[in-house]
């Protein structure tokens, strides 16, 4: 699955970046590395780009570079409990 | 805290080499990600005596001042360019780390204070690792504490994670500034290194080991700095990067073991960093729970703001208030300078007896001053914007709700509003260029801005419209002249997107980037620091563009007003008027009398381009409006006016249209005729007949090079499709 593909609200978990090297460094030192929790929060009204939710901070992205980023989706319990247990973590967004 | 200097405040500001800086004043680097309130902490620490410079080699600001210690001690504080990583691909990216290292022309730095947002520490935390691991003296602001919530970072945590002093601060508020103060005078004298070990994987650290052996002897002073270095070259150097100054030997090396591992170094690096911060994040806070409070409200304001309907409702609104602002609210301000500068005029020419030298004085020099200052208050008044929606956090949202369009056209969402602001004028446009951080975005927005419709292009679409043009209606009830207005528009607008599809696919080609735009929470903009950037934005204008445009101004005076050796001092020298137009220029370098000016140099420069002009239907005399019009568009008005000696025909063009219909060839037939009046309209959208705006490119790129392409590209585009818009057009009869 990739990240292009999730619908908002959805929870997954990064397995892989593919793309240019430039690109997917970028991506991983923005703390997109494989196992972070990802939450798309919203696509932009014209469709692109899309905001992520990674490691407390927001992040947007396009679709394109979302598309080389292969994700996995976790189960329920999984997205409630923060991955690293730390404030800023938690993919829950006080909804 | 913040000292006011005379000594270096009153000092140019430099420009390449940092050679001047070599004083005994020790020198202090802010480094952090973007949006971490740097700059605001560099003012805080800086007061009012910040210059502004150039990073040696590429077009990046370096922000420099001086900051008094409490034992009394100077220091020179530099805003290094935001960044999230000290890894690099380009020049521009290249520069954070050859600051803190003190490479190439670097002055090497005696602290490097690492700026942190408290709530966002996950992520600002990677780089402070960078930082840490070169072993560099180290102080850690942790800023933004006041938005950080209940449950803040512990500075003492941080403190025992890297090893080096951190300060809790509000560089918005003001708080915590005489502490980060005397923890940096604290950190020159002890030069305390900052420890820390991060479980890299064997074969990485091998592979580091192997590569050490290859770096310059004074960048492996110690084992940690070596390896720290080996890794940024595994994760920097690249056979396609762009990286400038790197030792060949370490390029080799690097390449060569990147060629042979089949591993994933890239991730390997960053991953064991991330799992570094990923451990010890849980024991920088006091409890583990809630998200800060600011991100839950902004999440909240966004629903709304960059909802599909109500978030571009909204975002017109905003949009249309700015730039109506740039339209209509700097009129008043921008009469009040041309009315003052007509004013001077008089005053001078009522005051000397008439001499080349009062001329000069009064049409050279004083509209020369006039025509810089003109711009000021569309310069003020959009950077009053852009500080705003900087500092409040809604900048971020536009380039989010606009990007999709803007990449269309090889630009990315922040091009936005520097592009809109072209309709109002291309100089205040170019210079806000500056709000897009790679410096292939600003260049590629900056030289299409001058093709955008300005409105000093309006008085001149005024004129050869309603000379040159029935006031018939199409179909009955579409008005051809109001028609032709708005085809001029759309026909600027395609062009202008046209334009930056090919630059930005040849000239400016640039690397494919991934789009990284971060939107920050929502926060009060601040006043202060939106002042002080109106007022950093126009002294940068008026000491580097002002400077061209003035010499420029009295260069055009010389070529439109000389030789003049047959003219008898003429008693009644018209002063022409400053020319209102919508948002319009001061009167630019007006010619001296009507008569004069076919035998000046500019009258004969007219007739010399007429055999270049007439396939384009022009005659020579509107080759010298053409002429005139390179101070400012909207001065061919006045320029044709003196040449049919029809003075004050900027205020009121109707004696000057009657002329120009008037007009007769030699064979009796009109001389302007629609097709030709269509030839110079578009001439007109899209020739470069600015020179403030070559001036305002030449300050932002710090090249000659880019200006003068600008110059030939747009002008050479003009001379095309008005040539075969003339000739075709012939052919069709008309």
């Amino acid at each position: 699955m990739l990240l292009s593909e999730i619908q908002t609200g959805q929870v997954v978990q990064v397995v892989r970046i593919a793309g240019p090297s430039s690109f997917r460094r970028r991506l991983m030192e923005l703390g997109l590395v494989p196992g972070t929790r990802v939450e798309l929060v919203r696509v932009a009204p014209l469709g692109d780009p899309v905001e992520l939710l990674v490691r407390g901070a927001s992040l947007s992205i396009r679709k394109a570079e979302a598309g080389v980023i292969e994700v996995a989706r976790v189960n329920a319990a999984q997205a409630e409990q923060a991955l690293p247990k730390a404030v800023g973590l938690s993919p829950d967004l006080g909804v | 805290m913040a000292s006011t200097t005379t000594d270096r405040a009153a000092s140019p500001p430099e420009q390449g080499s940092e050679a001047p800086q070599a004083s005994a004043r020790p020198l202090v680097l802010l480094v952090g990600n973007p949006n971490t309130g740097k700059t605001t902490l560099f003012n805080r620490l800086t007061g009012q005596n910040a210059r502004i410079g150039n990073y040696p080699g590429v077009t990046v600001e370096r922000r420099s001042g001086s900051s008094r210690l409490d034992g009394n001690q100077l220091v020179e504080v530099v805003d290094l360019p935001g960044t999230y990583s000290l890894s690099a691909r380009s020049a521009e990216e290249q520069i954070a780390l050859w600051a803190v290292l003190g490479q190439g022309q670097y002055q090497p730095p005696d602290l490097c204070v690492f700026v942190a947002d408290a709530s966002q520490l996950a992520r600002n935390l990677y780089l402070a690792v960078q930082l840490a691991e070169l072993g560099l003296p180290l102080v850690i602001a942790l800023n933004m504490i006041d938005e950080a919530g209940e449950n803040p970072p512990n500075v003492g945590a941080i403190e025992q994670l890297l090893g080096v002093p951190c300060v809790a601060v509000s560089a918005r508020r003001g708080t915590g500034i005489s502490a980060l103060l005397a923890a940096m005078e604290r950190a020159l004298i002890e030069r305390r290194r900052p420890r820390l070990q991060i479980a890299y994987p064997p074969a990485l650290l091998a592979d580091a080991e192997t590569l050490a052996g290859s770096l310059p002897t004074e960048l492996r002073s110690t084992p940690e700095q070596a390896r720290a270095l080996s890794l940024w070259a595994l994760t920097s150097i690249e056979e396609d990067d762009e990286l400038t100054d790197i030792d060949p030997a370490l390029r080799k090396a690097t390449l060569k073991l990147r060629r042979k591992s089949s591993r994933d170094l890239d991730h390997e690096v960053i991953a064991a960093r991330y799992a570094f911060i990923d451990e010890h994040l849980p024991e920088l806070y006091r409890k583990l729970d809630r998200h800060p409070k600011k991100r839950h409200l902004s999440e909240r304001a966004d629903r709304v703001l960059l909802h599909p309907v109500w978030g571009f409702a909204l975002f017109v609104l905003v949009m249309l208030i700015v730039f109506q602002s740039l339209f209509s609210w700097s009129d008043p301000a921008i009469s009040l300078i041309e009315g003052a500068f007509i004013w001077l005029r008089t005053g001078i020419a009522a005051l000397l007896p008439a001499s080349i030298f009062r001329d000069f004085l009064t049409q050279g020099l004083v509209s020369g001053v006039g025509n810089v200052l003109v711009f000021l208050p569309q310069i003020l008044l959009l950077f009053f914007f852009i500080g705003l929606l900087e500092d409040s956090g809604y900048m971020a949202r536009v380039a989010y709700l606009m990007d999709r369009i803007m990449r269309s056209l090889g630009l990315h969402g922040r091009a936005f509003v520097p592009m809109m602001s072209g309709f109002a004028c291309a100089v205040p446009a170019i210079l806000a260029t500056r709000t897009m951080e790679r410096q292939r975005d600003r260049l590629l927005t900056m030289l299409v801005i001058p093709l955008m419709t300005c409105s000093a292009r309006l008085p001149v679409y005024t004129l050869i419209i309603g000379a040159l043009f029935p006031p018939s209606r199409v179909f009955g009830f579409l008005p051809v002249q109001g028609l032709l207005m708005v085809a001029m528009y759309l026909f600027a607008t395609v062009i202008t997107l046209v334009s930056a599809g090919v630059l930005g696919r040849t000239v400016v080609k640039g690397r494919k980037v991934p789009l990284i735009l971060e939107l920050p929470p929502y926060r009060l903009p601040s006043f202060r620091g939106t002042l002080k950037m109106m007022w950093e934005r126009s002294t940068v204008f008026l000491k580097e563009a002002g400077t061209v445009i003035l010499a420029c101004t009295v260069a055009l005076w010389v070529l439109l007003s000389f030789p003049r050796a047959l003219q008898p001092e003429a008693p009644n020298l018209p002063i022409a008027a400053a020319h209102a137009t919508p948002t319009g220029h001061a009167a630019a370098a007006q010619p001296t009398k009507p008569s004069s000016i076919a035998d000046s140099y500019g009258g004969q420069l007219g007739h010399a381009i007429e055999p270049a002009l007439r396939p384009l239907g022009f005659d020579w005399k509107i080759g010298v409006g053409l002429i005139g019009a390179f101070a400012a568009r909207e001065v061919f008005v006045a320029t044709l006016g003196l040449v049919y000696g029809i003075d004050e025909s900027g205020d009121n063009p109707a004696p000057l249209r009657d002329r120009l219909r008037a007009e007769t060839r030699a064979d009796g037939k009109p001389a302007y005729t629609p097709l030709m009046g269509l030839s110079l309209l578009i001439f007109f959208a899209i020739s470069c007949q600015c020179m403030s705006t070559l001036a305002a490119v030449k300050r932002e790129t710090k090249s000659y090079r880019w200006p003068a392409f600008m110059f030939a590209y747009m002008t050479g585009l003009a001379y095309l499709l008005s040539f075969t818009v003339f000739q075709v057009g012939r052919l069709l009869g008309f």
